[in-house]
């Protein structure tokens, strides 16, 4: 049994890669450079999806991250000991909303008042910058979508540095406030500081969730091909592509490279996967030990 | 003692694997008891094209009071999808409002028949204030969604609505994000007027758009239009009546703008050549009354049925649509088929094997 | 200063959850009617109707999933646990991070190609067989942990009585971490009950009841969403009441584990 999950693997990427062959064949590696969508001449470049998903997450995670510390930080330094039950076991509620619920949300909530307030006031006040150009419209955005994403990846990064924060010795708390540093100090010297790599790690375990985010993306992030600078212009990441696209590519090109960017976003999930093994591995070592 | 600590054990295997796996096999069971239930009710899958699913969805679900045997399900996925799922064989039928290319043709391991179903119209619908109704030409439709034209105020705009209250606000264009036949006649009708569109994007179920929000099915668009205001997009009529959004009337090839409704799409129809394998275009139609982005909707099926019992029920489906399902056409806003044509429907409907 | 900081990030982080929650209880428990649980769905643009086929067919796929997912990843676990040598665990443990890592959604076009394409169609099986996949690593690896909490001394114990590996493995260590065990399955159920992203190309969708497990077949998710995208304000009520159903399952799940645990967290104490 435990052997299947090594087959399991092993098909995955079989399946992918014989999915994606004809786009292979095709395009070859320069695929991923190519930029124009355009089905009907069978021109495909998904390289505004990658840069989509990219964006998106990382503007998610750095949404998150700071949010996501603060808590940790809240939740293993400062909290009064009768309000951490509550607020951890809020915060594995919210990791169990399922994506599609949150995405319904957002299209009928979050997106409406986002359109209504905070986006105008961006774009009055930055708008000389590139990033907030262009029409609001309903909220449909690069930047929509990083907030669900942000809101998504919260708890797991939240989790996993409280699990870091907590691998700190108490001794070395001890030696701070000994030293005589406040409680800020101690906890900004002591515990944060010493938990970069865990914090990485944590960090790169969000970013892995973020990119693969599918249906909540999907719901608000306008769907459309193509580079804009400003990130309240609609775009797409691979995940939405595949999702809003697949069902309905015809020919035999088309859902061929819809499997290589499948392929695309798998091997880049793996990647932050692995990372974020590496850098958290040795806070498992030290709790352990 | 050895003999003792296994009997206590035992015991307590016995007690937690009934506690522990009593959920596991009451599911199981069920799962069981589900796929025992071969009963004689036969399922017919089917997806494809959005535009005439709310239709379809009405024959279908009036059709399983008709024949309780067997039940229609059909998924509103795009026509794109329904071509490429009738093409690798995973439904019954397919649905699309775009014929299917030769070169598709080609593919299908065996022949695949066009069944014209309905006719209907592509609207271009809008969210401004007090929902008026505007007069547009191709040409500015074309320039509205290649980005050309921005503002609502436009005077492109305004000189063709003189009176109207056009406000000084982004035009956010809306489009389809997945394959759809409802893109095919769009784009063919401004293919057909503008030929800067021809040369840059071109007809098809799905096209480069050069600007807009993309939205998934005739729903989508629809329901983002209605949530977010000064924007465009264009859908089926339905879909605009059932939600009360405003659409426009288009300037057809006589010079005249006509307003989306049953009688144009019926005058568009009527003018339409329609050869033997009912592949044909009815957009720009000549008529005077003729709406120009008009469209007729087909049904997918194969000539040669793999599973006689469901191409039996297939073709029973079909001759009931075209006596009784046409007469539900009208109240959905859906121009039915001309006489003519629903005898020449029979004849190939007749050709089915199973 | 800096406390009052960081409580409001917290505060931040739990607001989209409460709001949610709010919305839902709002928009949702006006809508679920008789109807809503009982009926299938009316056509295209008619109002009134139900869910009830999506919320069966949502238990449905739960059910396949376990069928799949939960033997595989508990014997795997076990496996792993008590048998693996050092490296083959290495090995495995990666790949079901990978496995836990990868998108759902390319699971969604994975099963489309080995269980859709081939059986010419859609269906709970595969639908099922997706769910099932992204259980299979959740599992294996919460029932690892859990056999690693398990202390050696347990086992010891009963192999210098003469008890045998496996009745051990069975008996001992199985008995101890089964709380551990069932809360990782039941979380993993949860986890996938909410997945609609590997639904949307291997169960298809079906407007009424499914009699065969090779038939398409309706699943809440799926049905959400198509009815959140939809135009109608009618689709809209019951994507909320739905919803709501969804998250009222997805919740009590994990409400009912973190009672199993906390009782259970005392035993491995005493």
């Amino acid at each position: 049994m435990a052997m299947m999950v090594l087959a399991l693997v092993v098909i995955l990427g079989l399946e992918l890669c014989r999915g994606a062959g004809l786009s292979l064949r095709v395009f070859g590696w320069r695929f991923l450079g190519l930029s124009h969508w355009n089905p009907v001449n069978n021109d495909f470049g998904p390289l505004p999806c990658i840069v989509g998903t990219f964006v998106s997450s990382l503007l998610g995670l750095a949404i998150a991250l700071p949010l996501s510390l603060a808590t940790a930080v809240y939740l293993t330094e400062l909290a009064p000991g009768w309000a951490r039950r509550p607020v951890i076991t809020l915060i594995e509620m919210l990791a169990s909303v399922p994506s599609v619920i949150l995405g319904l949300w957002g299209m009928y909530v979050l997106l409406p008042w986002l359109a209504a307030g905070p986006y105008p006031v961006l774009k009055r006040c930055l708008g000389f910058l590139p990033f907030f150009q262009g029409p609001v419209g309903g909220g449909y955005c690069v930047l929509s979508a990083a907030i669900m994403i942000a809101i998504m990846i919260v708890p797991i990064i939240t989790s996993i540095s409280r699990e870091v924060f907590r691998s700190i010795p108490d001794t070395q708390r001890e030696a701070a406030f000994a030293l005589g540093a406040t409680r800020w100090e101690a906890t900004r010297l002591a515990v944060v500081k010493s938990s970069t790599r865990g914090i990485f790690g944590a960090a790169m375990l969000g970013l892995g969730r973020a990119l693969g985010e599918t249906m909540a993306v999907t719901m608000v992030i306008g769907n459309t091909h193509g580079f804009s600078a400003s990130l309240l212009a609609p775009g797409s990441t691979l995940a939405s592509t595949i999702a809003s696209e697949f069902d309905e590519a015809v020919g035999s090109l088309y859902p061929s490279v819809l499997y290589e960017m499948g392929l695309v976003l798998l091997l880049v999930t793996i990647v932050t996967n692995i990372l974020a093994r590496l850098l958290l591995g040795a806070v498992r070592g030290r709790q352990h030990a | 003692m050895k003999l003792n600590v296994d009997e206590c054990l035992l015991k307590a295997l016995i007690v937690r694997s009934v506690r522990h796996w009593t959920q596991i096999v009451i599911l199981a069971a069920m799962t069981v008891a589900f796929a025992a239930d071969v009963s004689a009710q036969l399922l017919i899958n089917g997806a494809g094209a959005t535009f005439p699913y709310p239709i379809y969805s009405k024959w279908f679900y009036k059709y399983s009071e008709v024949d309780p045997t067997v039940r229609f399900n059909y998924q509103s996925i795009g026509s794109g999808g329904g071509q490429r799922q009738i093409l690798e064989g995973t439904v019954d039928f397919g649905a699309s409002d775009s014929p299917m290319s030769d070169q598709d043709l080609a593919l299908a391991p065996s022949k695949i028949l066009h069944i014209p179903t309905v006719a209907g119209a592509d609207v271009v619908t809008y969210n401004l204030p007090g929902n008026p109704r505007l007069n547009l030409d191709g040409p500015v439709i074309a320039a509205i969604f290649m980005g050309k034209i921005t503002k609502w105020n436009d005077p492109r705009i305004a000189s063709q609505n003189p009176g109207a209250a056009l406000p000084n606000a982004d035009i956010g264009v809306v489009h389809r994000s997945d394959g759809s036949g409802t893109t095919y006649i769009f784009t063919d009708f401004l293919s057909s007027v503008s030929p800067e569109w021809e040369k840059q994007i071109g007809r098809g179920t799905a096209v480069n758009w050069p600007v807009g929000l993309g939205a998934k099915g005739n729903e989508g668009v629809t329901g983002m239009v209605k949530q977010m205001a000064s924007s465009i997009g264009y859908v089926e009529l339905v879909y605009a009546l059932q939600n009360k959004l405003a659409f426009a009337s288009v300037k057809n090839s006589s010079g005249n703008y006509i307003g989306p409704a049953i009688e144009s799409v019926a005058a568009a129809l009527a003018t339409a050549t329609i050869p033997d394998d009912f592949r044909f275009s009815m957009v720009n139609a000549p008529g005077a009354d003729a709406y120009p982005i008009a469209g007729a909707t087909w049904l997918l099926v194969y000539q040669h049925q793999r599973d006689p019992r469901k191409g039996k029920k297939t073709v029973e489906f079909l001759k009931w649509a075209m006596k009784d399902g046409e007469r539900m056409a009208p109240p959905l806003d859906y121009a039915p088929l001309p006489t003519n044509l629903v005898e020449r429907v029979r004849a190939k409907i007749e050709e089915i094997k199973y | 200063m800096i406390s009052a900081v960081c409580f409001a990030c917290a505060l931040m982080v739990i607001l989209p959850l409460a709001l949610v929650l709010l919305r839902l209880v709002r928009m949702g428990a006006s809508s679920i009617d008789w109807a809503f649980l009982t009926q299938l769905q009316k056509p295209e643009g008619e109002p009134g109707g139900g869910m009830a086929n999506a919320i069966v067919g949502s238990l449905i796929l739960m059910g396949l999933a376990a069928l799949i997912g939960v033997p595989v990843g508990v014997l795997g676990g076990i496996y792993l646990s008590e048998y693996a040598s050092n490296r083959l665990k290495w090995s495995v443990r990666f790949a079901a991070d990978i496995l836990n890592g990868t998108p759902s959604i390319v699971w969604g076009i994975v099963v489309y190609a080995l269980v859709v394409v081939p059986m010419k169609g859609a269906s709970a099986y595969a639908g099922g067989l997706a769910l099932g996949l992204i259980m299979i690593p959740l599992v294996i690896r919460t029932t690892e942990e859990m056999l690693a909490l398990v202390p050696n001394s347990y086992r010891e114990a009963a192999l210098a009585l003469g008890v045998s590996k496996w009745k051990t493995i069975v008996f001992i260590v199985l008995k101890t971490a089964g709380k551990g065990i069932i809360t990782g399955v039941l979380l993993a159920c949860s986890r996938v009950a909410g997945e609609t992203a590997p639904l949307l190309f291997t169960t298809s969708g079906n407007q009424f009841w499914s009699r065969r497990l090779s038939d398409p077949i309706a699943s809440l998710p799926r049905q959400i969403y198509t009815f959140a995208i939809g135009p109608y304000d009618d689709q809209h009520r019951q994507a909320w009441a739905g919803a709501l159903i969804l998250i009222l399952l997805v919740l009590s799940i994990n409400i009912g584990v973190r009672i199993i645990t906390r009782e259970g967290s005392a035993k491995p104490v005493k």
